[in-house]
């Protein structure tokens, strides 16, 4: 196990810059999820870490060392790719044996240690098979056996549930975390899932355009996103973002609606700002009721646990996410009222100003 | 109303299949026909060919195989052939694999020039180039020795060897690679331990594709080799076909005995053949 730090780590391909300067800490047995759209430069960090990429400038430790110009297979590092990246000639015992045979281990502590990971991860009954033979959830799991049985410093993963079915998805999520949990590894973990990222990590790290835009824990970023985008990011339906103008009675709205603002905020008095409301924040209430957006009924989605809406509202769709079942009818005209205290204020370049 | 309902469900399943089993049935009788004529009349005096060209000889007359492996210098012929097209062989698929490996894995602004040299080769037919290649390996010292046909098949061979490897290289996940360079392993193990194991298709191919013309090879033969103890087979073989008369049976013999090797090596390799051929049609 060991302590990860990142320092000013940047990539360029070419005149292309991938990664802007990138600060992370990562403690020792944390769970860290790097999260962010496509092209954001996650991956690359990732490898950039495991040692596939080389660094344009900065630095990374592993532990005490820095590990810029180490290459990866003395990183004592271990990753579990998307593809799995499984040997096709290899069986499934072979596969995780692998690692240490190059190592020299001996042969009786090479089979221990498969058997030993193979046992703690169901794959005993598969050790002889080869990965044609297995579902992607086996793969998956031998995938992440060749990476226990090095026992090393530091997982890596690269979007590793991104090829499973939904159902499997869900239920290898919590085997990762469950793994995590025991053999209490620092681990490293790529996604693009926002939900992945919320529901296993420690801490988060968002990341877009190659830098990083906010740092925390699950909970801190959904409560109090640093900026629009993290705010959009996380969290699921997205926020709801309206355009107002700042008034002396609170928000001027596109519509001529006033949202009164219960903060004290830093931004003055006429300047644009944008209002952000998640949709389980919203409250529908009697049309014309004052003090809310108005709002017209326009797609109605039951899941059977809550409903979500889409409204059209202030010159486009807004999403309310009830936990109760409702009996709106689509074209009905409602009003939207936020909960107090639980919307979100960024300023024209979308840093955050306050809550409201 | 029934029949019109009926008919086209009826009639499908003749048409195309049924076709191309006629077709594929006439094209295994023609290839296969000269074949069995051959191994037939390996079994035939020279009168009895000509008397009963199509009659099933019989089976025990094996003057023939004796007269052409005792009496000629067959052996010779044919222990020169294996050694010529096995070394060659072998020099194409080591020295094919690793430029294609190479060409293929690793990033170089010289890659693609590399290829199109190989490349090149494959657009140029080395037997317009005899008279410059004669006096190259006069000059090497190389001619009238094996050596002079292997070095020569090596040049022809290298080129498709390089173009099908590296194709088939390219096609393999990067991922595999990373894979092993984090397991611990170095460039040559990757190469070793996981690409090529999975290459065996196209080895498969490149060696089926080279070794079938080499063995049949007449023209460089010919040309290089004056000394009998190094003459291949297809040259050899022409000793027995003299200027007034020639010995039909034993003839016949000779050939069914020169294209039993290649016809195993097929046969042999031909589940990793047919394997490399659709790689990549199903998933």
């Amino acid at each position: 196990m060991a302590h990860v730090s990142i320092r000013d780590v940047r990539k360029a391909f070419g005149t292309v810059s991938i990664i802007k300067g990138v600060d992370v800490d990562i403690q020792d047995g944390e769970f860290v999820i790097l999260v962010g759209p496509s092209g954001c430069g996650k991956s690359t960090l990732l490898r950039m870490i495991a040692g596939l990429e080389d660094i344009s400038s900065g630095d990374i430790r592993i532990g005490p060392r820095i590990v810029n110009d180490v290459p990866p297979k003395d990183r004592d590092i271990a990753m579990v790719f998307q593809s799995y990246a499984l040997y096709p000639h290899m069986t499934v015992a072979e596969n995780m044996a692998f690692s240490l045979k190059l190592k020299g281990v001996p042969k009786p502590e090479q089979k221990k240690r498969v058997t030993e990971a193979a046992s703690s991860l169901g794959l005993t009954p598969l050790l002889d098979r080869y990965p044609r033979q297995l579902s992607g959830g086996q793969r998956q799991r031998v995938a992440m056996g060749r990476a226990i049985v090095r026992d090393p410093q530091v997982f890596l993963f690269d979007e590793p549930l991104s090829n499973l079915d939904a159902k499997l998805r869900v239920q290898m999520r919590a085997e990762i975390k469950e793994l995590h949990q025991r053999l209490k590894t620092t681990t490293i973990y790529v996604t693009h899932d926002q939900i992945e990222a919320m529901t296993m990590a420690d801490k988060i790290v968002v990341m877009h355009d190659g830098i990083v835009e906010q740092v925390g824990a699950p909970l801190e970023l959904y409560d109090r996103p640093a900026n629009r985008f993290v705010a959009g990011f996380i969290g699921s339906p997205a926020m709801n973002f309206i355009e107002g103008r700042l008034g002396p009675d609170g928000l001027g709205l596109p519509s001529g609606a006033v949202l009164p603002l219960d903060m004290k905020s830093q931004a003055e008095a006429g300047s644009e700002i944008t209002y952000g409301i998640r949709p389980e924040h919203l409250q529908i209430a009697p049309a014309g009721t004052p003090g809310s957006i108005p709002a017209t009924i326009s797609v109605i989605e039951p899941t059977g646990s809550d409903t979500t809406l889409i409204v059209k509202a202030e010159g486009g769709n807004l999403t309310v996410v009830l936990r109760e079942r409702c009996a709106l009818k689509p074209g009905e005209a409602v009003a939207l009222k936020p909960v107090p205290r639980q919307a979100h204020l960024f300023d024209a370049q979308g840093k955050r100003i306050a809550t409201a | 109303m029934t029949a019109m309902a009926t008919s086209p469900a009826s009639r499908q399943p003749i048409s195309f299949a049924f076709l191309a089993q006629v077709i594929l049935i006439a094209n295994s009788f023609i290839m296969l026909y000269p074949v069995v004529v051959m191994v037939l009349s390996a079994f035939k005096t020279t009168g009895e060919i000509f008397e009963h060209p199509f009659a099933l000889p019989d089976f025990t007359q094996v003057g023939n195989f004796a007269k052409v492996l005792g009496e000629t210098a067959m052996p010779t012929y044919f222990v020169n052939s294996i050694i010529v097209t096995g070394v060659s062989i072998l020099l194409i698929l080591v020295l094919g694999t690793m430029a294609g490996y190479a060409v293929a894995r690793y990033e170089s602004r010289t890659n693609t020039f590399i290829l199109l040299f190989f490349l090149a080769g494959l657009m140029l037919p080395l037997k317009l180039a005899v008279i410059p290649l004669f006096i190259l390996l006069r000059d090497l010292n190389l001619l009238d020795s094996r050596w002079s046909l292997i070095v020569t098949y090596t040049a022809i061979g290298l080129p498709s060897a390089v173009f099908i490897m590296a194709g088939f290289l390219r096609s393999l996940p990067s991922e595999l690679e990373d894979a092993a360079r984090i397991d611990g392993a170095s460039e040559p193990r990757i190469m070793w331990s996981v690409m090529l194991p999975l290459a065996r298709p196209p080895m498969a191919i490149a060696a089926i594709q080279n070794a079938v013309p080499i063995w049949n090879d007449f023209f460089f033969p010919l040309v290089f080799i004056q000394t009998d103890a190094y003459k291949t087979l297809p040259q050899g073989l022409t000793t027995f076909m003299g200027e007034y008369t020639t010995d039909w049976g034993m003839l016949f013999a000779g050939l069914t005995i020169a294209a039993a090797p290649i016809t195993l090596l097929y046969i042999a390799l031909s589940r990793q053949f047919i394997q490399g051929m659709t790689a990549g049609a199903v998933k």
